[in-house]
């Protein structure tokens, strides 16, 4: 992936300032987290497969899965929740596949996204509508 | 360094040479996400583990940069090929500085 | 829907898939580590004078993906505080200068105990829970200070004792002299609480199966306890989750450790004989 200089220093400039500012002052929206990521490149329907429950049992733990066959990277992005990161997986020489499985934090119902960069340099997204709800008595 | 925090890893004791094996890992910690208040009213400041990575003999397996959606206790599963007999390495980076390892030998047969 | 073959399996799968949709409980097996069957249904004990007909574990009432978090023991986060509980095991503490392990061996060696709690201990003269007991061997034997209850020590502790009696038939005393305690604890699962005017059995045996909002509930069996709770990512013992319930009903709810709870604590195990200890689990 290469940057032009003027967006590196933008990428640049936009880490120093989230670095400078107090924690929860600035948050990156999915927007800008898919941008960093692709650098604004085009993603792909196909190559990448994310698996989510259709209705979360509890919100605070979600069980995730994400595969993308031949890429270095999947990252994942709750795009309802205050802030969307949940992770990047980078995967190194020694990974077997490129799959990986965790449990989430989703603060209400929305939409899980999952994007790859593949092993040719382009990228593939998939996306879940999980939905989240509020409990009864339990709950 | 959190209050007790414990690692608990999966991984097999043996494996054939170029196989591949699932690794769960588990440890725990509150991933203090940054979004709760306390009594008070004040925010209870971010504190959570921001990567985990495994090693083999020193080759990467995986590299995963955590944010705070990520759940308390938080949980891995992956996989990684095991080309000759030795020890995975396990390392989870907290916020707060400290650095939680676990290590678990293979051996080949 | 369109389907080019129905094969046995997939005709299975989409029986079973809508879960949450059918209500009542589901037909999977519990098998732990792929060599531990746990019996999660089982005839209602006698004492149950009928309200029940069988017995069914709260496993069968979570989604699949939390049901598979207790099949494997590097996927059921209870575990770690399990092996904390280890830890606590083997450590000396106490004017005594010993441990648990030094009177009672490896932890395998509880198996069984767990099974048989809450019960009436001659000596004291009261019914006890696993975690009284506890308190008293640490002051009386060890002359270390008791942990609070049903929090951090305490908890891992009875997880941990739970965890070696897994696939035993819980089979707790209900006559003699914990007879008392185990009606008083009747009484309070049949008692209407608080404004809501609910009581244990309002959901939890006329309504088991249905939903209150979106929770699936179920028979309120506690021999998954301590329980691993997604909602608040750690262990909740049985008198914290009565703590919770009760307040759940708008009323002035008991304390853990009390003896409403112990009793409740009796009464509600023996609704479960005949179920497998299954702590720690998983639930919601």
């Amino acid at each position: 992936m290469e940057f032009t200089r003027r967006e590196t220093l933008a990428v640049g400039g936009a880490a120093a300032l989230v670095a400078m500012l107090p924690k929860g002052a600035y948050a990156a929206t999915t927007e800008e987290w898919i941008a960093e990521f692709t650098g604004g490149a085009d993603m792909a329907d196909a190559g990448i497969d994310l698996t989510a429950p259709e209705i979360a049992e509890n919100g605070n733990t979600v069980p995730i899965e994400v595969s993308a066959e031949g890429a270095s990277e999947i990252l994942v992005l709750a795009t309802g929740n205050p802030t969307p990161g949940v992770a990047t997986f980078k995967f190194g020489p020694l990974a077997a596949s490129q799959y990986a499985s965790t449990r989430i934090r989703l603060a209400g119902t929305q939409d899980v996204v999952a994007i790859a960069k593949l092993a040719d340099g382009s990228f593939a997204k998939a996306s879940k509508t999980v939905k989240v709800t509020i409990g009864g008595c339990g709950g | 360094m959190a209050d007790g925090v414990k690692p608990r890893v999966k991984v097999p004791k043996s494996a054939s040479a170029g196989e591949a094996i699932t690794l769960k890992t588990l440890i725990s910690h509150p991933m203090e996400s940054g979004q709760r208040k306390d009594g008070d009213g004040n925010v209870i400041p971010r504190s959570i583990i921001n990567r985990f990575t495994c090693e083999f003999n020193g080759e990467s397996v995986i590299d995963v940069t955590m944010e705070p959606a990520i759940s308390t206790n938080p949980y891995f599963e992956f996989e990684a090929t095991v080309p000759e007999a030795g020890e995975f390495k396990f390392t989870w980076y907290d916020d707060d500085g400290s650095v939680y390892e676990e290590t678990k030998a293979i051996a080949i047969g | 829907m369109i389907f080019r073959t129905m094969t046995a399996a997939a005709a299975m799968l989409a029986l079973t898939a809508p879960m949450l949709a059918a209500g009542g409980a589901d037909d999977d097996t519990l098998i732990i580590n792929e060599d531990l069957e746990i019996t999660t249904k089982a005839a209602a004990a006698p004492h149950l004078d009928g309200h029940l007909d069988e017995v069914i574990s709260g496993w069968h009432f979570r989604d699949d993906d939390t049901q598979a978090m207790e099949m494997d023991d590097f996927d059921n986060p209870g575990m770690i505080f399990v092996d904390q509980g280890i830890d606590q095991w083997n450590a000396v503490e106490g004017s005594e200068e010993k441990s648990c392990a030094s009177c009672h061996g490896d932890p395998e060696e509880m198996a069984g105990v767990k099974a048989v709690y809450p019960k009436w201990n001659e000596e004291a003269g009261e019914v006890r829970t696993l975690q009284m007991q506890m308190n008293d061997c640490r002051e009386n034997r060890m002359g270390a200070e008791p942990w609070k209850y049903d929090a951090g020590a305490a908890i891992n502790m009875e997880a941990l004792l739970a965890s070696v009696s897994r696939g035993m038939p819980v089979n707790v005393a209900i006559d003699g002299p914990a007879a008392e305690a185990w009606e008083m604890g009747k009484e309070m699962y049949y008692t209407r609480y608080g404004l809501l005017e609910l009581s244990c059995a309002s959901c939890h045996e006329q309504n088991y199966g249905n939903y209150i909002r979106a929770d699936h509930l179920s028979q309120g069996q506690i021999n998954g306890f301590p329980t691993y709770r997604l909602k608040n990512a750690k262990l909740n013992g049985a008198h914290g989750r009565f703590k919770g319930c009760i307040r759940d009903t708008r009323a002035e709810t008991f304390s853990p450790g009390s003896p409403e709870f112990v009793a409740l604590e009796l009464y509600v195990a023996s609704r479960g004989n005949g179920l497998d200890v299954e702590g720690p689990s998983v639930r919601n």
